[in-house]
């Protein structure tokens, strides 16, 4: 009786209680979502053009974020920094179209996703033999004060990471919409051979959204290394990012950041309002759980393309 | 043809025996001591420190003192990730090795401390979890092989509360007084809750146990709620990026800094940096000191790196963990000792080093004479008490450096030893141990 109560009840007359306080809850998750999308971003632009589950975005995140750290110990401005850091983002770029997809084309999506769990072993270990192991404090001079208004903490380093993220998700959108490129990257998606027989460049199409992939994990490594500091554990922010994917699509990008909001928000209110009744720390399955309950209704996501295919 | 295969065989075996009975010569006078580290993966921010500290400090005593008396240490390394599985791996792998074998293990992992209780006595192989692991091993008479001084999770958790005591001005201001502690949801993280509810149960104080998910990156759902249960003190049992964000969580929420209050595995210089100014004034307790200012760091910067003192700080040196490690090492160096002692000056055991644990008596005169006066409490070990019930100090961020910011203060013994003994008697029933007469 007291459990059910805890789950049916209680929480619902805290929120009535504490309105004030659950808009709060509510705008934490929202801030959340948004740092859960930028890692999700990257997922879906790589799945979007090749249709692979890029296994090492979360590498790609650290590597972008080491080495924009690195350029600023060596002596760098801060825009110096940023340009070499996304200098080497393209050129990684390059390398995997070079190395790794052109020897690949055409060939089954598992086949991709085993190389890019290599390419995360590359990276990972790239990174920690060329910068090191050790936390590396990150300050791009973004604002971390704290106000309130009307009874509500506000940050604004989140406020910061929030709008950066917004007006990526915007760019992006309409990139992919509203220009030659973007259907091209689409075209891509849909077929390798197709595309190409179209005289769609396979090659360069990659090359552009493993560049673009890029620049978002570089976002998304100074957005997370400027929180917790850049080390080794922002790999780990994939983990956040998965069930943002399966909520919003894999193949959206307005669906990784209304994922990210729908996730951020949803593992706040449960971790907050339910969470002591199971022990506390239940937002890391919840969000998958959440995720899970989506897929029942809607097994592509929320904004994922219905695959139809004729049998 | 054949005659010149044949000698060429007899020569290459030649060779091949001379090379093992010489290698043997050379481990006959060697006492190995496997390292189980992590120097990669999301915790090797604070697995470098640490290694750096074994290594250091088992590379001087042997350029220092020739060895431990005599006889050379040996010692290899292993990457365990932090990773339990592997670290079971590491230990299967170095167990044998060295001339007797392996001398002890400081596992470094309270999840891979568990998993190596039950073999440490069928492969007669002490465990030195010093400070961490499993803390009812803190009873000899259950736990022959495992040793956790000169602290444990129960014990800080107590001189935590005594410390708080004292900041409010005596045990009756505890009333009404509102703990939380912020924990990694995981074995090692729980393990203080026990003793806090039951000094809670004792002092009146509103207690909040609160959870954070491996690996902790994401707290604002739990920074919330401490915003709204507006705690007096927060203890923190964190590990890894969960200090580091949770002291950026802090600062943001204008959470008062010096009423914060990490275990000794949430106050390491990894764990305030990446905060920046706002982590100033946040507190950590400790049982040994930071910085370079003792003899022991003089000697490892003349004997291990030839002067060169850069080179011994871009090794980490001073940092909390660094100590640690090199405090760890000396306690293991010293058990070798004293094992000696009784057993001649060659190789021990792994049987003979469990003896040398269990007879360690490291006095503030022999702190002394290894350039640690000061630095670290002294250490009695017996029989019956594998923790020694030591005192715990309270260090304090100035945003530049630790600083000692209470006396030592020893632990509620009169709560924490019933509590250990009550844990270790209901291990030895699940596992049919009958405990040693002590």
């Amino acid at each position: 009786m007291e459990f059910l109560n805890a789950v049916f009840v209680a929480p619902f007359l805290d929120i009535a209680d504490s309105p004030v306080f659950f808009a709060e809850v509510v705008i934490g998750g929202l801030m959340s979502g948004v740092m859960y999308s930028l890692v999700a971003l990257g997922f879906v632009l790589i799945f979007k053009a090749s249709g692979v589950f890029n296994y090492a975005q979360g590498a790609m995140v650290l590597f972008a974020a080491l080495t924009l750290v690195g350029a600023m110990e060596k002596g760098a401005p801060l825009w110096l920094a940023l340009l070499i850091a996304l200098g080497v983002m393209v050129a990684l770029a390059f390398a995997v179209e070079r190395f790794m997809l052109r020897k690949l084309i055409n060939q089954e999506g598992i086949i991709l996703f085993m190389a890019t769990i290599g390419l995360n072993f590359v990276l990972e270990g790239a990174g920690q033999i060329a910068f090191g192991s050790d936390v590396k404090r990150l300050d791009v001079g973004l604002p971390d004060n704290s106000f309130e208004v009307g009874g509500i903490l506000f940050n604004t380093f989140d406020l910061s990471a929030a709008f950066i993220g917004a007006a990526m998700v915007t760019t992006l959108a309409l990139f992919f919409q509203f220009t030659p490129m973007g259907r091209a990257l689409r075209a891509v998606a849909d077929d390798h051979q197709a595309a190409l027989s179209v005289g769609i460049p396979l090659k360069t199409i990659w090359v552009v959204v493993w560049s673009v992939a890029g620049a978002v994990a570089l976002v998304a490594g100074i957005m997370w290394g400027a929180k917790a500091g850049v080390q080794f554990s922002l790999v780990l922010i994939a983990l956040k990012a998965l069930p943002v994917l399966i909520l919003g699509g894999f193949t959206s990008v307005p669906g990784a950041i209304v994922g990210g909001l729908i996730i951020g928000v949803g593992e706040k209110v449960a971790e907050v309002y339910w969470g002591p009744t199971f022990g506390g720390a239940i937002e890391g399955w919840f969000a998958y759980m959440l995720a899970l309950a989506f897929l029942l209704f809607r097994p592509q996501g929320l904004f994922g393309e219905k695959i139809i295919e004729r049998v | 043809m054949k005659f010149r295969t044949l000698f060429l065989g007899l020569l290459g075996a030649v060779v091949a025996v001379t090379g093992v009975m010489s290698m043997k010569a050379a481990y006959a006078a060697e006492q190995f001591i496997p390292m189980l580290v992590y120097r990669t993966g999301p915790y090797a921010p604070s697995g470098i420190p640490v290694a750096n500290g074994f290594r250091d400090y088992y590379t001087l005593v042997n350029k220092r003192d020739g060895g431990i008396n005599g006889v050379k240490i040996t010692f290899e390394e292993c990457e365990t990730k932090y990773n339990t599985k592997q670290g079971v791996e590491c230990y299967e792998k170095l167990k044998n090795k060295g001339p007797t074998g392996a001398s002890l293990v400081n596992p470094y992992s309270t999840g891979i401390t568990y998993q190596l209780i039950p073999k440490s006595e069928v492969d007669g192989v002490p465990i030195l979890s010093m400070g961490y692991g499993r803390t009812s091993a803190a009873d000899g008479r259950v736990f022959k092989w495992v040793f956790n001084f000169p602290a444990t999770y129960w014990s800080q958790a107590s001189a935590f509360v005594k410390y708080v005591s004292r900041q409010e001005g005596g045990w009756d201001k505890l009333k009404g007084k509102k703990i939380l502690h912020l924990y990694h949801n995981s074995a090692y993280g729980k393990e203080a809750n026990a003793t806090l509810t039951a000094l809670a149960k004792r002092y009146g104080i509103k207690l909040t146990l609160l959870a954070v998910d491996h690996p902790g990156q994401e707290q604002k759902a739990q920074w919330l709620q401490i915003r709204r249960k507006k705690p007096d003190w927060i203890f923190m049992s964190g590990w890894g990026v969960m200090n580091s964000v949770a002291i950026k969580e802090a600062a943001s929420i204008n959470f008062p800094m010096d009423h914060f209050v990490g275990n000794w595995w949430s106050g390491s210089d990894a764990d305030v940096i990446p905060a920046g100014a706002g982590a100033k004034g946040y507190k950590s307790a400790t049982f040994h000191g930071a910085g370079t200012g003792w003899g022991v760091h003089n000697d490892i910067v003349q004997n291990v790196y030839g002067g060169d003192k850069a080179k011994a700080m871009e090794n980490k040196m001073g940092e909390v963990l660094y100590n640690r490690g090199m405090v760890n090492a000396m306690f293991g160096v010293e058990a070798i000792r004293t094992a000696m002692g009784k057993y001649g000056n060659k190789p021990m055991t792994g049987a003979q080093v469990r003896w040398g644990l269990e007879n360690l008596n490291v006095t503030k005169a022999h702190l002394k004479a290894l350039g640690m006066e000061g630095f670290t409490q002294p250490v009695k070990v017996s029989c019956a008490d594998h923790e020694t019930g030591g005192s715990v100090m309270f260090q304090q961020w100035d945003g530049s450096k630790w600083s000692f910011s209470s006396k030592w203060l020893p632990p509620l013994r009169d709560i924490v030893r019933p509590m250990i003994e009550s844990d270790a008697a209901m291990y030895a029933k699940e596992n049919k141990i009958t405990p040693r007469k002590c």
